[in-house]
């Protein structure tokens, strides 16, 4: 395996709420290596985002953040506002989920990108000017050039995406972080987005983690797949290893209820999310665990390894094998 | 199974959920200031309705035999008397009594008025709706206190209004008047909240199995729109106190026939006592209206924060 | 552009006329001028109050009258006042340099100290700075202006002069009785506490729309994706923050030009200060028509305008917004 650009340990994320503390995240540990392409799925409330906020240092002074977060071996956690400053946009880059509302609307997109550049980079203002069309071009804009002197409002939703992902990889990241990048798009343009950051991510030798709820675009597109529940990973591994033989049983539960060819029906994982001010005890799936036993209620499992998979379940040698193929 | 665990997952959400009333009664209650004025407003209310009691002497009562007037604080007139001896404390307490009278009963007729209208511009849209708004604009452009002179002066200028407006300086005129001006913020209030409502399932359902209008408006928009109309009613209280007193202080208020008086001409005598000198007769009715006005808004402003989630900014 | 604003005055001619008309009705209606002019000229000759009729086009039919004044007032044939007969147009015109003097100078204040308040609230919502600040704009708000300048007044003119024994602040008046020429620290000195009441209601009032407006655009999604660039938190406020939130503040401040006047009106009154505002107050207490219309038209018109300026500055700030 390649070398790793982002470590993070035991990452935890409390936020002081009027209801009392909740903790949004509660020890995710993940490893990203150059240039792949790691997934991360999860129900919504997951922690998913807060995670990768959490390593972008873009959260509310009242979210307290401990842990470890290792970008090419820098500690980000607890670094200066100033270092912070300096590493996003140059080293991480993130995407969001609306581009209709990611991008500021009373400055042109030409602009928008060219103060990434000169935020990082020494360049010139024509400089960074002729930059930004290049990079409009690269991710796919067609008339790059009279497209850079215009406003937000006058691009389509995917056209948007299209700019958010040019402004990201702007001073070329070692890592670029997409929160669910195509969630508000219709099916069509989700395609050409994924797309976009599969180029990009080739072309560039930067490694991306993408966050979405679609286990068929992860399918697709990704190396490795990282699954969390409840503000923990409950399992990951490559892509073949979970798709084979997925041996969570909140990964099986995902995996089934995908529409997929050969299925006669899909079978939803049944009751709702924990509420995070005061998750479940043990592991906090066994509230919706049909394999569910006393030993669940005990003690939070640790990620345990099995060949390509690390799964977290205190009875994943009782369970029966997976019979889920997609 | 499955069914089992969904419902202790259920019933573990709901305890922590409170119904909206009751989360909009904490979110009041937690409105340290607006605690404060519900109490400040409830002791005046409760001096003004026992004045017999509370009140020292009669509205047009002298404290002493002459000389009485101009007389500063002092123990048998706490708050010092005006140029014919009167005792200010007294007629403080009878002013306030007609000010909270006119501040309620115009906001009560303006809130009425003005949900109704609101309610039906919202719901129909169309011409109705598009005059409605003009005429509002024009009202609302316009500065205040001349719109509210000309429209007096109007209304006074019009004899066939009389049965219904009285006398021009009676107070019913001036209930009448501010009822008026009262209900366009009302309505232009109400008529956002329902244009908002109007998309929501329940009222389309309603529209779906046939209900008439009257029905929708009667049974879901106005019971919905109950957080802004109170809202709505708080401030107009405030408005038409202001705006009684304002319009007094000008020489344009209620007159003090009978004997009545109220916190405007108070405050419009206060105008002649700066330059004498007599403190006590500009300060103690400025600081009444102050705090009725303070308080009835920060009331209001709570209000409008328990009852729209939407203002409740925690970040 | 261009096109734009000469189509919107074309617009605004009809509009005048139709709040003109509504005006000239109220005031037939609401101050009843003929009867006026008989009281104030108990005397009058019968032919001079057919004159009076004549010009002012008071006839007893509205519309024709409306027309008949209208034509007058167009061609500069307007009638003197009623008491005294003054001439009326130089006496609007100081009232309105006075008013514009006084106003500018509140508003520019108000304005600009009501923004930063309301960007130091909302930098730190929930803060003891923003509760301060708010609670105070609120306290502002609450209390009508005659107040604050009775109480300002007993203060820093009656009261100060008996203890200090010089008054520090005049109450009324734009000079002293009897100075002439022009005295730029004299006028200050006399403006000052009228201007500060008026700034107090407008700090008030911005400093609220200011931080709503800028709590909003904080929390938006274009701002995380500023702070995601990496960029300073000073630039992200500036650039990205600032003129996103004050789209809706200039918009709301050029509307607000009939809550200024009114503000001023009641300061103006109690200041014995000579501007627009002492100048409807007084000719309205005596009914008196040739003065008031012209009055009338005057704040029409820069209602009118500041409406036409609002919807430029709108789009000017935001380019989502096409005039046309
Ligand atoms: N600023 C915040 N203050 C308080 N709680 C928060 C905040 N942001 C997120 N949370 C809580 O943290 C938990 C995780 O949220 P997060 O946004 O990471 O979920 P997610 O996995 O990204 O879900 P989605 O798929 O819906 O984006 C949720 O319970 C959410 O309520
Ligand atoms: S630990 Fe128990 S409850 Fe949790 S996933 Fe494994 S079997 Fe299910
Ligand atoms: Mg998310």
């Amino acid at each position: 395996m390649s070398e790793k650009v982002l470590e993070i340990r035991d990452l935890r994320v409390t936020f002081d709420t009027p209801s009392g503390p909740l903790e949004a995240v509660r020890g995710v540990d993940l490893d990203v290596s150059a240039g792949e392409l790691l997934g991360v799925v999860g129900e919504s409330g997951s922690g998913k985002s807060v995670s990768f906020l959490a390593t972008m240092g873009l959260l509310p002074a009242r979210a307290r953040v401990t842990g470890s977060v290792l970008l090419a071996g820098e500690q980000l956690i607890g670094a200066s506002n100033k270092y912070m400053r300096s590493v996003r946009g140059r080293l991480l880059s993130m995407i969001f989920q609306d581009p209709l509302s990611a991008l500021n609307p009373v400055h042109r997109i030409g602009n928008q990108i060219a103060e990434m550049l000169q935020s990082h980079q020494d360049l010139s203002k024509r400089d960074a000017e002729k930059r930004a069309i290049e990079l409009l071009d690269i991710v796919g804009i067609p008339q790059p050039s009279e497209r850079a002197t215009q406003f937000p409002h006058e691009f389509s939703g995917g056209m948007r995406q299209r700019v958010v992902i040019a402004i990201a990889i702007a001073n070329n990241p070692k890592v670029l972080i997409a929160d669910e990048p195509t969630t508000a798009l219709d099916v069509t343009v989700q395609a050409q987005i994924l797309e976009v950051i599969e180029r990009v991510q080739e072309r560039f030798g930067t490694a991306v983690v993408l966050i979405t709820h679609d286990l068929g675009v992860i399918a697709r597109v990704a190396d490795r797949v990282n699954v969390m529940y409840a503000g923990r990973n409950v399992e990951q591994g490559t892509i073949d290893s979970l798709f084979d033989h997925p041996s969570h049983p909140y990964t099986r539960g995902l995996l089934a209820s995908l529409p997929g060819p050969g299925k006669q029906r899909l079978k939803p994982i049944t009751g709702f999310p924990p509420n995070m001010l005061n998750p479940p005890k043990g592991c906090a799936f066994h509230t919706r665990c049909e394999y569910a036993a006393e030993i669940c209620k005990l003690d939070l499992p640790e990620l345990q390894t099995f060949g390509d998979l690390q799964t977290a379940c205190v009875r994943v040698k009782e369970l029966p094998k997976a019979e889920i193929r997609v | 199974m499955p069914g089992l665990t969904q419902g202790s997952a259920l019933s573990e959400q709901n305890e922590k959920d409170l119904s909206p009333r009751q989360m909009a009664l904490r979110r009041f209650v937690s409105h340290k200031a607006a605690v404060v004025s519900c109490i400040i407003i409830g002791v005046l209310a409760l001096f003004v309705i026992l004045a017999p009691f509370t009140a020292r002497y009669g509205v047009n009562q002298s404290v002493q035999a002459p000389p009485n007037s101009f007389l500063s604080p002092r123990s048998n007139a706490w708050l010092g008397t005006d140029d014919i001896g009167r005792d200010l404390y007294s007629r403080l307490i009878y002013g306030v009594r007609v000010s909270l009278l006119i501040g309620l009963a115009s906001a009560v007729i303006s809130v009425t008025l003005g949900a109704l209208v609101g309610a039906v511009a919202g719901f129909r849209g169309g011409k109705f709706d598009d005059i409605l708004m003009r005429v509002t604009d024009l009202f609302l452009a316009f500065p205040f206190l001349v719109t509210l002179l000309v429209v007096r002066n109007v209304l006074g200028g019009l004899p066939w209004l009389k049965p219904l407006t009285g006398e021009m300086n009676s107070v019913r005129f001036i209930i009448v008047l501010f009822s008026i001006f009262g209900w366009m913020g009302v309505a232009r209030i109400v008529r956002g909240q329902v244009l908002s409502l109007k998309e929501r399932e329940f009222v389309e359902a309603a529209r779906a199995v046939g209900a008439s209008r009257r029905y929708i408006i009667a049974r879901h928009l106005l019971p919905n729109s109950v957080g802004p109309i109170m809202v709505a009613l708080t401030f107009s209280v405030v408005g038409a106190i202001i705006g009684e007193s304002t319009l007094a202080f000008f020489g344009y208020g209620p007159q003090a026939g009978d004997g009545a008086t109220s916190l405007g001409i108070l405050v419009g005598a206060a105008k002649g006592a700066v330059q004498t000198g007599f403190w006590w007769l500009a300060v103690f009715p400025c600081f009444v209206l102050i705090i009725i006005a303070l308080s009835i808004n920060f009331i209001g402003d709570a209000l409008r924060d328990a009852t729209d989630p939407r203002l409740d900014r925690g970040a | 552009m261009l096109r734009y604003i000469f189509r919107r005055l074309a617009w605004s001619i009809p509009t005048l006329l139709l709040v003109t008309f509504l005006v000239y009705l109220a005031l037939r209606i609401g101050t009843n001028p003929v009867e006026s002019y008989k009281r104030v000229n108990p005397r009058a000759s019968r032919a001079k109050i057919q004159q009076y009729i004549d010009v002012n086009g008071l006839d007893p039919n509205f519309v024709q009258g409306y027309f008949k004044w209208l034509k007058n007032f167009i061609t500069g044939d307007w009638a003197p006042s009623i008491k005294g007969r003054r001439e009326v147009w130089p006496a609007l015109k100081d009232a309105m340099a006075n008013t514009l003097r006084l106003g500018t100078a509140a508003t520019v204040v108000g304005i600009f100290f009501g923004l930063i308040f309301g960007v130091l609230a909302a930098l730190r919502p929930g803060g003891r700075r923003d509760v301060f600040i708010n609670t105070s704009a609120f306290v502002g708000i609450s209390i009508p202006p005659f107040i604050s300048a009775i109480l300002l007044q007993l203060l820093f003119a009656v009261y100060w002069q008996r203890w200090f024994g010089f008054s520090l602040f005049p109450t009324s008046g734009v000079y002293p009785a009897g100075h002439t020429g022009f005295d730029l620290f004299l006028m200050l000195k006399f403006m000052a506490l009228p201007t500060i009441i008026v700034a107090i209601q407008v700090i008030a009032t911005y400093s609220r729309y200011m931080r709503s407006s800028l709590l909003d655009v904080l929390n938006s999604d274009y701002m995380r994706t500023a702070r995601s660039k990496g960029i300073s938190e000073r630039r992200i406020l500036i650039k990205h923050g600032m003129r996103n939130a004050l789209i809706p503040v200039v918009t709301i401040a050029a509307l607000d030009v009939g809550s200024i006047v009114g503000g001023l009106i009641i300061t103006e009154n109690i200041f014995s200060y000579p501007g627009m505002g002492l100048y409807f107050l007084k000719s309205f207490g005596e009914g008196d028509f040739p003065l008031l219309m012209p009055w009338m038209v005057v704040i029409v018109a820069s209602i009118l305008l500041f409406n036409l300026i609002a919807d430029i500055s709108y789009a000017w700030l935001d380019p989502r917004i096409r005039l046309e």
